[in-house]
């Protein structure tokens, strides 16, 4: 079944089409990829679906349901919860407190005083950084940073996880571990579209790959045929050999 | 394990780091860091996060000074100097996370690495010569640099420390949120940039490729550097591959 | 806290209750009344940290709210009785914040207060025009009330003040406001109706202001636009919040405390010299207590355990630190 399903979608910033006319889906239960070279729209097409930008034309529907005119909070009751490239996190509390939020106000049902207080405490070890959850957010080092927000955005209880760039700044051990956890967090039941720089991952864990350039969808398939397809070694790899490292 | 480097009497240090203590507080941040650049190499340090990568460069720009140790730059210490300083000397430092200034388009943005008067009087050259490595940045270069995406943002960042022409250049994480065959271009232009006479020091959590342009590597962990040697003796090191590089 | 400190706490801040409420009958009516400005501050400071020190939008509305209040108060001043005007001129800042705010809370950081500062100079212009085209006056009478019941409402107003503000911050929707503080987009994306959230919270505290108002008219004697609607009501209790500690409700209370004191007290006798002082003060806090007041306290205690420890450590020495 088809979790999260766009056609037609387009996103202008004045004259320039950011996301052209780009029709995509994602598969229930898939790990599915998003690459493309810098600009490409990967962000802004992440910024349409949970609604931080409104769409210019076309249609995006979680589940059946019409997501345009939506706002953020709404979707993100509804099930689709996400990180950010530049880490969001809220720089005036404790690691524990950030998680809290999403417990609190990101579910799809509300939930008690009790039942929030502790989902923080789980998710926090799930992530592995059960250690630092009164470390002021703050003294975290940007890479950690990344993974509270994935802990804050599990909080919420999601069908469908929008990862961005997850992986940045990684040395190649921290990046399979990182792979782990996504590949765990999957195994929970929640859908993943991620968009990465980093082929090993990429390679690693996507069942599916889509690719953007100038905003529009050029290729689609599994990782083999999308990083064999000459047109993305052109633009985007640059070398076939490297790809997988 | 740690080979000792040899010293080869046609290079000369540019850069001499010699036991830096670092505290950021009361925690220690490096600690008896050692660590050298010869004049036209290409030496690229490597290590998890968190392990003092972007605290050593901090320190040798002049952003922190520290506790004990020196770093000297062509046979002068510069430890104690302010950033500006320092700059003008010649050591540039493409900050991690990009640091544009939003306000400003990207031209401006590049021309502002431009600062020092020496590096003023060539500055249409040098500008034209970063648009050759980055032509996406001449198409854009009247946008704003707040609306750049993360990719763009940093090809601006490194054109911008290009453009003071330095001797020194140090990258902190130029790979960071690049497509990998724009990272492969940064690479190139790494090259490019030491055949005009810049030595180069890489900060890279893409070791393998960073490895296969770089003359020399040290391996950082928990403030201290566990590892040194060859590009070519660390990257036939099996052990060495997964114990510290991971791959 | 640790358990010997709290009751310590609780007694202390009877006894200051039990002094407050007893003040008419062994001070003079002159420090009555200061306590009653005094107190007026608090509500303002508090009510004003209650929003601003929370989502981070600062605002120069007070004034506005406040203003409305003593207008309010004006208007109403024969036709009911006190005690029910103020809940009204809560009401009329309630109403008025609410629309203002779904108006402009779009607007982000500076935008924002330099709106707030441009409504409550159109506010004065506005009620000036008014006042003179409909009621053909300037200016209004009131009707001096009892000192000592303007000061046991005030008191009232800001118990009241307190403790909303105190269970708001406890509460998952002082959880929501930190949230917005912190960085405004991601609260949206985790759920929080940011728009709702905000508007509610500048609603709620202009109330207190527009009712700190009401109870403060019948000091005046009287008022016009200029008087009610003087920027003054709202630089006061943002300087008053700062300087006490916006993180924290018993730096906003000090602050206020403090703050409105001196200024009462010392204005009158020593204008000149007191706003230099006032100045100097200000500078030094934000130089060198970045937190307020209330940020001396953890300062306090983080040096009182260094000292402590030191001198348990007796000869070791710790590892020389610098940066």
């Amino acid at each position: 079944m088809r979790i999260l399903e766009g056609q037609g979608v387009t996103k202008y910033f004045g004259g320039l089409a950011a996301v052209s006319d780009v029709d995509f889906h994602v598969d229930q239960g898939e790990i599915l990829g998003l690459i493309g070279p810098n600009g490409a729209g990967k962000t802004t097409l992440f910024n349409l679906i949970s609604a931080a930008l409104p769409i210019s034309s076309g249609e995006i529907r979680f589940k059946v349901q019409k997501l345009n005119g939506l706002k953020p909070h709404q979707i993100c009751q509804m099930g689709v919860s996400r990180t950010f490239q530049e880490t969001k996190v809220f720089g005036n509390m404790p690691v524990l407190q950030n998680v809290l939020v999403g417990a609190f106000f990101g579910t799809p049902t509300r939930v008690s005083g009790a039942a929030a207080a502790r989902e923080p405490a789980q998710s926090l070890e799930f992530v592995g950084l059960s250690a630092l959850s009164a470390t002021p957010i703050k003294d975290l080092t940007l890479v950690d940073q990344k993974r509270v927000e994935v802990a804050r955005a599990l909080a919420t209880k999601p069908e469908l996880l929008l990862l961005d760039e997850l992986m940045a700044g990684l040395n190649p051990a921290e990046v399979s571990e990182a792979m782990e956890l996504v590949t765990k967090i999957r195994d929970t039941g929640i859908t993943i579209f991620m968009v990465e720089h980093v082929m090993k991952a990429i390679m690693g864990i996507c069942e599916r790959i889509m690719v953007l350039h100038h905003g529009e969808k050029i290729a689609e398939g599994t990782p083999h045929e999308v990083v064999a397809n000459e047109t993305v070694i052109e633009i985007y790899l640059g070398e076939e050999a490297h790809a997988g490292s | 394990m740690r080979q000792s480097s040899r010293y080869t009497l046609e290079r000369r240090p540019m850069l001499e780091v010699s036991n830096l203590d670092v505290f950021y507080g009361k925690s220690q941040a490096l600690r008896g860091v050692s660590l050298r650049v010869d004049e036209g190499e290409i030496v690229a340090l490597v290590g998890a996060n968190g392990a003092g990568k972007t605290t050593l460069l901090n320190t040798v720009s002049g952003l922190l000074r520290p506790a004990s140790g020196s770093v000297e730059f062509l046979g002068k210490r510069i430890d104690r100097l302010a950033p500006h300083k320092i700059m003008k000397l010649g050591i540039c430092q493409i900050p991690e996370g990009r640091k544009l200034f939003s306000d400003m388009t990207v031209g401006e943005n590049l021309e502002m690495g431009a600062y020092s008067s020496e590096a003023k009087k060539r500055k249409e050259e040098t500008l034209e010569q970063v648009y050759q490595v980055f032509p996406v940045l001449k198409v854009r270069r009247k946008q704003s640099a707040r609306k750049l995406s993360g990719g763009e943002g940093q090809m601006v960042a490194i054109g911008r420390g290009l453009m003071s022409n330095p001797r020194l250049c140090m990258f902190d994480e130029p790979s960071y949120g690049l497509a990998p065959k724009l990272f492969l271009e940064v690479l190139e232009v790494v090259k490019r940039l030491r055949k005009q006479g810049i030595t180069i020091l890489l900060v890279e959590q893409n070791v393998r490729n960073t490895l296969e342009v770089a003359d020399r590597a040290y391996v950082i962990e928990n403030g201290q550097i566990v590892l040194e040697g060859t590009s070519k003796d660390l990257l036939q090191n099996e052990q060495i591959k997964t114990a510290y590089l991971g791959i | 806290m640790s358990t010997h400190r709290k009751p310590l706490l609780v007694g202390f801040l009877v006894l200051i209750l039990i002094l407050i409420v007893t003040l008419p009958l062994y001070a003079r009516e002159s420090d009555v009344r200061v306590l009653t400005t005094v107190l007026m501050y608090v509500v303002l400071a508090v009510s004003w940290a209650m929003f601003s020190g929370t989502t981070g939008y600062m605002s120069l509305a007070p004034a506005a709210f406040f203003g409305l209040g003593i207008y309010t108060m004006a208007l109403l001043q024969k036709e009911l009785p006190f005690f029910l005007i103020i809940p009204i001129g809560g009401l009329v800042a309630f109403a008025f914040a609410l629309l203002i705010g779904l108006v402009t809370l779009r607007l982000r950081g500076i935008y924002f207060a330099i709106f707030t500062f441009g409504l409550v100079v159109f506010m004065t212009e506005i009620i000036q025009y008014l006042e003179t085209r409909l009621y053909n006056r300037h200016g209004w009478d009131i009707t001096p009330i009892d000192s000592e019941i303007l000061l046991y409402t005030i008191f009232g107003l800001v118990v009241v003040t307190v403790l909303a503000a105190y269970f708001i911050r406890r509460s998952r929707y002082g959880l929501a406001l930190l949230s917005i503080g912190g960085n405004e987009e991601a609260a949206e994306h985790m759920g929080i109706n940011t728009t709702r959230t905000k508007v509610l919270i500048f609603a709620i505290s202009s109330a207190f202001m527009g009712a700190a108002g009401v109870i403060t008219a019948p000091s005046l004697i009287y008022v016009n636009a200029n008087i009610a609607f003087s920027l003054f009501y709202s630089f006061m209790p943002i300087l008053m919040a700062v300087f006490g500690g916006m993180g924290q409700l018993y730096g906003q209370i000090v602050g206020a405390l403090i703050f409105g004191y001196l200024e009462k007290t010392l204005r009158a006798q020593l204008y000149s010299y007191f706003m230099l002082g006032f100045g100097i003060i200000l500078v030094a806090v934000i130089l060198f207590l970045p937190n307020g007041i209330a940020g001396l306290v953890p300062m306090l205690q983080d040096r009182l355990g260094r000292v402590i420890r030191r001198l348990r450590k007796g000869g070791q020495g710790e590892p020389h630190a610098n940066t």
